[in-house]
């Protein structure tokens, strides 16, 4: 569990001052699978590197499991933040994988991962089986005596995340542990990164700039735009959103020229099993001639999610029947646009 | 003169060159193994209590910090700036007072040493610099401590460059130690000088220089080895190695085998 509470951050002083994060307020299950998104500049990083605290705060709190990692101003809210040995041993319970790796490459694969394992002081003899058991756990148990050189980047990244859980941490952060890496690649890794999560209990923070990865792995986001969090929920809330701007880019349907005398309508789908047989019941129920004017589906966590997007003939009056007959538990709808004259 | 053609000069000039020598080995190893234990420590130390750096704060104080990595910058560029002809006088009383003479191979090493040890902490600060600053933020994300990540991720990273480096201030030091010869320290400095100069035998200046050249040469040989045992990026002999495919391919399919391109491991792509 990750509380930030009203984190700001500056870098700079004077006119030089860059606000790198303004007012950040975010709350991380346990449990779960957090995806911050943003363009690059948004403050996502300086956000992710604030929680294990290789980043301090000008105002605010993080608190991660309940323990105070930074708290900028302690008179007010509590215990100060920790540093020295106490901030050692809350990392160890805080892994982290970056966008390039950071193996060291003059070492072997199972020496980086032993690695962590000195670093929480696990003696010398329990070592060596537990960085190859992290090591099996990713699938590069044969590679362990290989320079990070000789690994593609997929292998090299999951030598990053054997690293980063070998000290058996409950949370992982993941500083666009992707983004170097191929569309294949990514998928491969997001998949062990999905599976790890659930056979290990973890509660996964991870920053993209790729709305492929919170759709893939993800099941709260938190959009970010220049140093604030625009929107910020679990992906069935920020789907059926109207405003939703995450729900926009996960299920893009493009602009659509206005027709005349038809209505638009947007029906957004969180959680379906299927939902074809809704919009094909409800035009027969409303005896009604709805063209489909761009549809984007998905499976997400099992689950069909996405949006389509209606021309309705017949007036607004028409429209709203459609909305109200659609809409229930996991479906939303509203109208986009009133009929075109 | 020396009288070449004399029967005793061939054994003589033998003894004595390998007395140069050994004298040269002698004041060039002890001044690099002090070298080496002084200045690699001082090198990390200037490095990491820059601002922003692993050792910014020991102790929990950014002053000591500051402190160190001023006063060793200012010893560094002090000892650099000084020429070493004169650094060598200067040292002179110091010398006497430590050892009680400068005269000699032992005394000698002194200067060497204090010539040395600048150059020396600029390379090692220039090796370290090259470590990516990534690896110590994951370091740092594992929570392991400044001694452990110097250990295990600093070192590792700019041992190469030190060797290579190291091989770079020993032939600095045997250069040095010339001119400490001329001035009585002993050494092939001090052969050329008291024969081949003060004696005009030019078959004494042409094997100590014979003598440095091969000295040098082994020097850089076994350190280059040796630091591309640690790692040194070696460049892959990409051209060779295209074209044995590219004739492998030619053999292949003229003989009308289906011909498997060998693809390079760290360009291939993560497939299951």
């Amino acid at each position: 569990m990750i509380d930030i509470e009203h984190v700001s951050r500056v870098f700079g002083t004077g006119q030089n001052a860059v606000t790198a994060l303004q007012d950040v307020s975010l709350h991380v299950p346990a449990g779960s699978i957090f995806g911050v998104v943003g363009q690059s500049g948004a403050g996502k990083s300086t956000l992710l590197r604030m929680v294990n605290a290789l980043d301090r705060p000008d105002a605010g709190r993080i608190r991660v499991n309940g323990q105070t990692i930074s708290n900028a101003d302690p008179r007010d809210g509590g215990e100060a933040g920790i540093v020295g040995a106490a901030l050692a041993r809350a990392r160890h319970d805080i892994g982290m994988v970056f966008q390039h790796f950071n193996l060291v490459g003059n070492r072997t694969v199972v020496q980086n991962v032993e690695f962590a394992l000195e670093a929480t002081g696990t003696p010398r003899a329990r070592r060596r089986p537990k960085a190859l058991e992290m090591l099996d756990l990713v699938g590069l148990a044969h590679r362990a005596d290989d320079r990070p050189s000789q690994l593609s980047g997929g292998q090299r990244q999951r030598v990053g995340i054997a690293r980063a859980l070998a000290s058996e941490p409950s949370i992982l952060l993941s500083d666009e542990a992707t983004s170097a890496l191929d569309p294949e690649t990514t998928r491969q890794i997001l998949d062990l990164i999905k599976r790890l999560s659930r056979d290990l209990g973890l509660t996964v923070m991870l920053i993209t700039h790729e709305m492929e990865v919170v759709k893939r792995i993800c099941d709260s986001t938190a959009l970010m735009e220049h140093g604030r969090v625009i929107e910020s929920g679990t992906l069935e809330e920020l789907i059926g959103t109207r405003e939703s701007r995450v729900s926009q880019q996960l299920f893009p349907v493009g602009d659509h020229p206005p027709t005349p005398g038809n209505s638009v309508v947007d029906i957004t789908y969180s959680g379906l099993d299927s939902n074809n047989a809704v919009i094909a019941r409800t035009a027969r129920e409303l005896d009604l001639d709805l063209s489909i004017l761009g549809a984007a589906m998905e499976t997400v966590n099992g689950r069909q999610m996405g949006r389509t997007r209606l021309a309705i003939p017949g007036g607004d009056a028409q429209a709203q029947r459609v909305v109200d007959a659609v809409s229930r538990p996991g479906i939303t709808a509203w109208i986009v646009q009133e009929v075109a004259r | 003169m020396i009288d070449i053609t004399s029967p005793d000069f061939w054994p003589e000039l033998f003894w004595t060159l390998l007395a140069g020598t050994w004298e040269t080995i002698y004041m060039v190893g002890i001044a690099m193994i002090i070298t080496l234990i002084v200045g690699l420590p001082m090198g990390i130390v200037v490095v990491g209590t820059e601002k922003g750096r692993f050792l910014e704060a020991p102790f929990g104080q950014r002053w000591i910090g500051a402190a160190l990595h001023h006063s060793i910058t200012f010893i560094v560029n002090l000892g650099r700036s000084v020429p070493f002809i004169v650094l060598m006088i200067a040292l002179i009383p110091v010398t006497r007072a430590l050892l009680g003479s400068f005269v000699g191979t032992g005394p000698a090493i002194l200067p060497l040493t204090v010539v040395a040890i600048p150059f020396f902490v600029r390379i090692v600060e220039i090796a370290i610099r090259e470590v990516d600053p990534g690896l110590f933020e994951a370091a740092e994300s594992l929570g392991a401590s400044r001694w452990l990540t110097v250990r295990r991720v600093i070192m590792p990273q700019a041992t190469p460059s030190i060797i290579l480096g190291s091989a770079t201030t020993l032939t600095s030091i045997i250069n040095f130690s010339a001119m400490v010869g001329v001035v009585g320290g002993g050494g092939l400095g001090q052969v050329a000088v008291t024969y081949g100069q003060q004696r005009y035998s030019w078959v004494h200046i042409v094997f100590v220089i014979l003598i440095l050249f091969v000295l040098v040469q082994a020097i850089q040989g076994v350190l280059t080895a040796l630091a591309k045992h640690y790692g040194l990026p070696v460049p892959r002999r990409r051209w060779f190695g295209r074209r044995r495919d590219a004739q492998d391919a030619l053999l292949a399919s003229e003989a009308n085998i289906p011909h498997e391109t060998p693809t390079d491991p760290s360009l291939e792509g993560d497939r299951k």
